[in-house]
C-alpha cells in the first residue's frame, strides 16, 4: 500500500482450459515511470495486459490487481470501465477508421454534440488541437487517418488514449512496425508522457529498446513472472538469459561459407506502380548477389525495401528500365510463377496477410507452391505430399501435434517457418527474406539465423530485408541501404556500422 | 483428474457432435415430419420422390460449393437454369423434331427421339459452358465482383427465358428427355450397382491401407477403417433395398451421384481444387505462391455453368416442358444447400457432401410441408427462414473460433 506504486499486483493466475496463462505472478509498477515488459511469445504478457485493461473480467483469474492502492475489479464485457479507471492499450494492430480524420477517430464514440444529435465540429477539432499541443504529438488534427504513416497513425492511437485521461498507458509491441526514426519520435513522446506523470506499461521484443527508454523491466517466462529491475542494473545479455532460462552465448551464429562468384545481378532498376502510372516505386538499384551469400537491406519503413523484392518476384508496379541477369542471361520476371521457374522464393513481410492460408493445415500451407510435383493432371498424390512435407518440417523443427492441424493454432515463429519451408520445398537457389524474423522471439530468431547459414552452406543465396540494425550487421555478408526508393550504397559488413547504415538511410537524394 | 478426463471426453463429443451436425439436423427433420404425417413421409414412395426433387438444386449445389469456396456467389443460376431449360425445350420441339428426320431418314421414329435428345444434352451443354466462360471472364479477368456479375446475369437469363419461351410454355418432350429425370433403372441392376459401390468402397480402403503403409505413415487401426467402408456400404444397400420396394433407383438420384463424386473428388484431389481452396483461404498469399488464381477463380464458374445445364436438363425431363418461370428462386435453395451443409460464406471452407445432405434438408422441408397439405406460402417463408438461420449459424461458429 505504498503511494510510490500506481499498479499492485498480486498472485494473478489465469488458466485456459488446458493452459496456465500466467501462474501467481506478483510485482509492482511505481507511478510516472516506463516499465518494459519482456518475455518470449506465449510468456504471459499479453495475457496481464488484457486482464489489466479488462478484456479478461475479474471473475475469470484469481489474485488481486490494485490501482493507486485500491483493488480494481473490470465486469464482463465492460471495457470502458478499464478506461475509466485510466487504463488504456495500445494494440499492435492499429485499430483506427483509416477513412475518418483524426479528430473523428480520437473523439469516436464521444463527439461533442448540439441540438441532441448533431455534431460539433468546431468544439471537436478545437480538443482535438489542445489534446495534440498539450502533449506535442506532431499530427495535423483534421487529416484523413488513412493518409497518415504508421508511426503517425500510432500518435493517434495514444492520443487517443490520453484524451480519455489514461494515466496508466499500455503499448503492446509499439514499435513492430516502425522505422528506425519513427521509433525515435515515439520514444521522445513517451518522455514527454513521463513529464506530464503518465506510467507506461512498454512491451516490446526488441530488447535494445528497454535500454533507450525504460526504467524498470519486468520479465516473464512460460505465465511466471521472473524478475523486476531497474534497467540501468541488467544489460541485454542478462535479459536475454532471464527470457529463455538459459545462456544465450551467441545472439547470431557463426557461419564458414565459400562466398562464389554473383549469380543473380540487377542494374538500373526502375519500376513504376502500375495504379498510379506516373509514380516511380523504385530507380537507380543496382546491385549483384554472389553465391552463398546473404545481402542484407536495410532502410526505413516506406525505403522501397518491400517493393523491392516483391517487384523483383513479379508481383508488384511495372518494370520500366534496366535489366536483370540470372548466370548471366537475362531473365523477365512477371509473375510469383516466373520467379519460381527462375528458382526465386520470396518469404514475405506478412506471414498472415501474405504468406500463410491461416485457417488451412500446416501441411497444405508447405505444399501448396509445389502441387506440381505430387501431382499430374487429375491426381493428387498426398502420401507423397506428405512425406516430403514432413522432411522439411521435421528439419526446421516445427512444433506442431500433426501437420494436419490448422497454421493459425502454431506460434509466430513456428508459423514463420511454415513460410519459409514452404518456398524450401521449391528449391531455391535464391531465398528473398522479408523482415524474417518480425515479431518472433529470440529463441525461434536464432533457429532462423541457424536455418539461413545452413542455406548458404549449400549455396544457396539470400537477400534479407530487416528491420533490426542488429540483425542485419549480425547476418549479412553485404548491405544494401534503401531511401525513397533507391538505393543509397553498398558497404561490406566490415565496413559498415549502424550510424552510416542510419546515415545512408536517412540521405534523401 | 477425474474431471479433467470428463471435459476431455465432452470435447470429443461435442466435436463429434459439431460434425454430424446436418445429419442430426436431417433426422430430427425427418422424425418430425414422420409424426406428423402418421408415416406418409417416410414411405418408399415419398422418400423416392424426396430424393428426385432433392437432385436438380443438389446440382447446382456441387458447383455452388466450390464458387462459395472462393468467396464468390452466384446468383444467376436459377435464371441460367431456366434459360438452359427453356432452351432445352425449345431445340426439342422447335429444331430436332423437324431435323432428326431430314439427317437420319433411314431412322425410325423412335429412333430419332433419342438422337434428338442426345443433341439437346449436348447442345446446352456446350451453351452452358459459354454462359460460364462469359461470367467467369468477366468475374476473374475483367475483376467485376462476383455478386454484381451474377446479380446481372440473373436478368440477363430470365429475359433470355422470356424470349426463348415467348411466354409461352413448351412441350411435348421426347420420351427419352422425360425418363432422364423421371425413370428408373430395373432392380437388378440397382443391385448390381450397389455390389460395385460396396466393392470399391472397401478396395480403396484397403488400397489406401497399403499405400500408407509403404510411406511408413501410422495408420488408423484396422476395425474403424472396416467400420466406416461398412457404413457407407450400409448405407447404400439400405437406399438400393428401399427404392426396390417403390420402383428402383431414380436415375437423376443416379446421376447426381456420379456427378457428386466427380466434383467431389476434383474438389479435394485434384490442384485446381486445392487451388480454389487456397484462393478462398487467402487470395494474396495463394498469388504469391505462384498460382494463377484468374484460371482457377474462371475455371470454377465455368464448371458452374455446366452444372447449371445439367440441373436445366433435367428440370425440363421432370416437368415435360419448358415454361416461363422455370428455375426461379433456386439461387437461393442452393446457396442455402450449401451454407447448411457447412460452406462457409467468408470463402475457403465447405465439402460437396456437406451441401448434397443441406440440399436433402432443403428439399424434405419443402416435401413434408407439401404432404402435410399446407399453404404454399408457407414453403417461401420457412425456407427463407431456414437461409436466414444457416448463416447465422456459420456466423457464430466464425465467432466462436476467433
Amino acid at each position: 500500500m505504498s503511494d510510490d506504486y500506481i499498479l499492485e499486483i498480486d498472485n494473478v493466475t489465469k488458466e485456459f482450459p488446458g493452459v496456465v496463462a500466467l501462474s501467481d505472478v506478483s510485482f509492482n509498477v511505481k507511478r510516472g515511470e516506463i516499465h518494459g515488459i519482456c518475455g518470449e511469445n506465449g510468456a504471459g504478457k499479453s495475457t496481464l495486459m488484457k486482464i489489466l485493461s479488462g478484456v479478461y473480467p475479474h471473475d475469470t483469474y484469481t489474485g488481486k490487481i490494485l490501482m493507486d492502492g485500491e483493488e480494481i475489479k473490470f465486469e464482463k464485457g465492460a471495457i470502458r470501465q478499464a478506461i475509466e479507471h485510466g487504463v488504456s492499450i495500445v494494440y499492435q494492430e492499429l485499430a483506427l477508421n483509416a477513412f475518418s480524420t483524426v479528430g473523428e477517430n480520437i473523439y469516436l464514440g464521444r463527439e461533442p454534440v448540439r441540438f441532441g444529435d448533431v455534431i460539433n465540429w468546431n468544439s471537436l477539432y478545437s480538443k482535438t488541437k489542445k489534446l495534440l499541443d498539450t502533449y506535442g504529438l506532431d499530427i495535423p488534427f483534421a487529416e484523413t487517418v488513412g493518409n497518415l504513416g504508421v508511426g503517425k497513425q500510432q500518435m493517434v492511437e495514444i492520443a487517443k488514449a490520453l484524451s480519455e485521461d489514461a494515466k496508466v498507458l499500455i503499448l503492446d509491441e509499439p514499435t513492430s512496425a516502425l522505422s528506425e526514426f519513427e521509433v525515435k519520435m515515439l520514444h521522445a513522446i513517451l518522455r514527454t508522457l513521463k513529464e506530464k506523470g503518465v506510467t507506461c506499461l512498454y512491451i516490446s521484443h526488441k530488447l535494445e529498446e528497454f535500454f533507450q527508454i525504460t526504467d524498470t523491466v519486468t520479465v516473464f517466462r512460460d505465465g511466471r513472472h521472473v524478475d523486476t529491475i531497474p534497467t540501468a542494473e541488467t544489460d541485454t545479455d542478462k535479459l536475454i538469459t532471464m527470457m529463455v532460462g538459459r545462456e544465450m552465448t551467441e545472439r547470431f551464429p557463426s557461419r564458414s561459407v565459400e562466398i562464389g562468384e554473383p549469380i543473380f545481378s540487377v542494374r538500373d532498376y526502375k519500376v513504376l506502380s502500375t495504379e498510379h502510372m506516373d509514380k516511380t516505386l523504385i530507380e537507380k538499384v543496382s546491385f549483384d548477389l554472389k553465391k552463398g551469400e546473404i545481402l542484407g537491406i536495410a532502410g526505413l519503413m516506406g525505403s522501397g525495401r518491400t517493393e523491392l523484392v516483391t517487384s523483383l518476384f513479379g508481383e508488384l508496379g511495372k518494370q520500366v528500365g534496366g535489366r536483370i541477369t540470372l548466370n548471366g542471361r537475362d531473365i523477365d520476371i512477371r509473375s510469383a510463377r516466373d520467379a519460381m521457374n527462375n528458382s526465386i522464393g520470396l518469404v514475405p513481410e506478412d506471414r498472415k496477410t501474405l504468406g500463410l492460408i491461416l485457417e488451412q493445415s500446416v501441411l497444405k500451407n508447405i505444399s501448396l507452391p509445389s502441387m506440381q510435383r505430387f501431382s499430374s493432371f487429375m491426381r493428387i498424390d498426398k502420401n507423397k505430399e506428405l512425406h516430403e512435407s514432413r522432411k522439411f518440417a521435421k528439419s526446421l523443427r516445427i512444433k506442431a501435434p500433426n501437420l494436419l492441424v490448422p497454421v493459425e493454432k502454431l506460434s509466430g515463429g513456428n508459423q514463420q517457418k511454415v513460410v519459409i519451408s514452404k518456398w524450401l520445398m521449391t528449391e531455391p537457389d535464391i531465398l528473398i527474406l522479408d523482415d524474417p524474423t518480425r515479431g518472433i522471439d529470440v529463441g525461434a530468431k536464432y533457429e532462423i539465423y541457424k536455418l539461413m547459414n545452413d542455406l548458404v552452406e549449400r549455396g544457396v543465396s539470400i537477400v534479407m530485408i530487416s528491420s533490426e540494425l542488429e540483425e542485419v550487421l549480425g547476418m549479412s555478408d553485404r548491405i544494401m541501404v534503401m531511401c525513397e526508393g533507391r538505393s543509397t550504397g553498398i558497404l561490406p559488413v566490415d565496413e559498415a556500422t549502424q550510424e552510416k547504415i542510419m546515415a545512408l538511410a536517412t540521405a534523401a537524394a | 483428474m477425474l474431471t479433467e478426463q470428463n471435459s476431455a471426453l465432452l470435447k470429443k463429443i461435442r466435436h463429434g457432435l459439431k460434425d454430424y451436425t446436418v445429419l442430426i439436423a436431417l433426422a430430427l427433420i425427418w422424425a418430425l415430419f414422420w409424426v406428423l404425417t402418421d408415416g406418409i413421409f417416410l414411405k418408399p414412395r415419398n422418400i423416392s420422390n424426396l430424393f428426385r426433387q432433392a437432385s436438380i438444386i443438389s446440382f447446382l449445389a456441387t458447383g455452388m460449393v466450390l464458387v462459395i469456396v472462393l468467396g464468390n456467389i452466384d446468383l444467376s443460376v436459377g435464371s441460367v437454369v431456366g434459360f438452359l431449360s427453356a432452351v432445352t425445350a425449345f431445340l426439342q420441339v422447335k429444331v430436332f423434331y423437324e431435323l432428326m428426320p431430314r439427317i437420319f431418314p433411314s431412322m425410325e421414329a423412335a429412333g430419332h427421339g433419342i438422337m434428338s435428345t442426345i443433341f439437346t444434352i449436348i447442345a446446352v451443354l456446350i451453351l452452358a459452358a459459354i454462359i460460364g466462360v462469359w461470367q467467369g471472364s468477366l468475374i476473374a479477368y475483367l475483376k467485376i465482383p462476383a455478386f454484381i456479375v451474377t446479380l446481372g446475369g440473373m436478368q440477363i437469363f430470365r429475359g433470355g427465358v422470356l424470349g426463348v419461351t415467348q411466354g409461352k410454355t413448351i412441350s411435348p418432350m421426347e420420351s427419352s428427355l422425360v425418363s432422364i429425370a423421371q425413370g428408373y433403372v430395373s432392380n437388378g441392376f440397382g443391385w448390381i450397382i450397389a455390389l460395385i459401390v460396396v466393392g470399391v468402397i472397401y478396395f480403396t480402403t484397403i488400397i489406401g491401407r497399403n499405400q500408407k503403409k509403404n510411406y511408413g505413415f501410422e495408420i488408423s487401426a484396422m476395425w474403424k477403417d472396416v467400420l466406416k467402408a461398412t457404413i457407407i456400404s450400409g448405407i447404400v444397400v439400405l437406399y438400393v433395398f428401399i427404392m426396390n420396394r417403390y420402383r428402383g433407383i431414380q436415375i437423376p438420384v443416379l446421376i447426381l451421384a456420379g456427378v457428386a463424386l466427380l466434383i467431389s473428388y476434383i474438389s479435394t484431389n485434384t490442384r485446381f481444387g486445392r487451388y480454389a481452396y487456397a484462393v478462398g483461404g487467402n487470395l494474396e498469399a495463394t498469388r504469391l505462391s505462384g498460382i494463377n488464381i484468374k484460371k482457377t477463380i474462371f475455371l470454377v464458374h465455368v464448371l458452374m455453368g455446366v452444372l447449371s445445364g445439367v440441373a436445366g436438363i433435367i428440370l425440363t425431363g421432370y416437368v415435360a416442358a419448358g415454361t416461363v418461370n422455370a428455375g426461379q428462386n433456386y439461387e437461393l435453395e442452393t446457396i442455402a444447400s450449401c451454407v447448411i451443409g457447412g460452406t462457409s460464406l467468408m470463402g475457403g471452407k465447405g465439402t460437396i457432401i456437406g451441401a448434397m445432405v443441406g440440399s436433402l434438408i432443403m428439399a424434405s422441408i419443402v416435401n413434408g410441408m407439401s404432404v402435410m397439405n399446407m399453404d404454399i406460402f408457407w414453403q417461401y417463408i420457412v425456407k427463407g427462414m431456414v437461409l436466414i438461420i444457416a448463416v447465422y449459424i456459420d456466423v457464430v461458429s466464425n465467432k466462436q473460433k476467433s
